[in-house]
């Protein structure tokens, strides 16, 4: 995804570590984070995928009074998925989207207070006929994350799939 | 708490369990916290009648994340220098899930780890590999 400004924030970090079950205190407490070799808190290894709050045009968000979103109200849903909820991040996956694979690699460690700016582009492209869910379109997404001083923090490279039905759970 | 590479060896094992029984809640937390609001993590009605899945499923960037504490917690606190994974089946509330790293190799200061999480049934959820700075 692109963000023009994503800013790495401590109560940002808290809800994350909580979120996915991590109770280490370097995600929660200044004063001890401080004490160890990161000087500080740092972000948990996934973090930047949280980039995402700070995309504008993010498609798996319900917009502000936007169009409408594609998860059920009234009814089972509310509007058909945009092409742009999918796949074409890289990221997550929309409709018949999903995420098949993500690899992080770090240059450094973002730590509260970094301002991170993200470009994105795409990488390589492949179809695979699967035994679960029909035809799968894969597509990779290229995301670099830099600092404030224009340093590369964070590669990412996420892989996205579309399938032609959803997987058999068998 | 970093790993030292004369205590280390190809072969040795980290296990850590992840999460039991994985509720919901979780999901709806990871969602809010990241920002991924897509509804075939928290949204029954239309993950059953629309999206043709027999229930909620939870990120796969969850899984990552969460595997990911499995390892920060084996190597150190801003340790690793790469880290990826292959979802290589669903994850849905109600599971519980082991991660094991084993180390692969060790040189100049960095070591290569495999990377596999489970579920209860045995089943791989996630496969991949990492690497990490360690001291001597």
């Amino acid at each position: 995804m692109a963000v023009g400004k994503f800013p790495i924030e401590a109560s940002h970090i808290m809800m994350f570590a909580r979120s996915i079950g991590d109770d280490n205190q370097i995600y929660y407490d200044e004063d001890y984070a401080k004490g160890g070799e990161t000087g500080g808190i740092i972000a948990p290894p996934t973090f930047v995928q949280a980039s995402a709050q700070f995309d504008p045009d993010y498609g798996l968000r319900p917009k502000i009074g936007g169009d409408g979103w594609f998860g059920s109200g009234g009814k089972p849903t509310g509007v058909k998925p945009r092409e742009d909820s999918a796949g074409s991040t890289g990221d997550a996956g929309g409709g018949g989207g999903l995420h098949a694979e993500q690899r992080y690699i770090y240059h450094r460690h973002p730590k509260v207070g970094d301002v991170l700016t993200a470009t994105n582009k795409p990488g390589k492209s492949w179809e695979k006929e699967g035994k679960r869910s029909g035809k799968l379109v894969f597509s990779e997404s290229i995301t670099e994350y830099r600092d404030q001083d224009g340093e590369l923090v964070v590669t990412a490279i996420g892989t996205g799939v579309r399938t032609e039905r959803p997987v058999d759970q068998g | 708490m970093a790993l030292k590479a004369s205590e280390l060896k190809v072969g040795d094992t980290y296990t850590e369990r992840l999460v039991e029984d994985l509720k919901r809640t979780q999901v709806v937390m990871y969602a809010g916290a990241s920002g991924d609001y897509n509804p075939v993590h928290t949204d029954e009605l239309f993950t059953t009648k629309v999206a043709g899945y027999p229930g909620v499923f939870a990120h796969g960037m969850l899984t990552m994340g969460m595997t990911g504490m499995m390892l920060t917690n084996y190597v150190g606190d801003g340790r690793l220098t790469e880290f990826g994974v292959r979802f290589t089946n669903q994850v849905f509330p109600g599971d519980t899930l082991d991660s094991t790293a084993t180390v692969t190799a060790i040189n100049e200061g960095l070591v290569d780890i495999e990377v596999s999480t489970i579920n209860q049934e045995g089943v791989e959820v996630a496969k991949g590999s990492a690497q990490a700075r360690i001291d001597d």
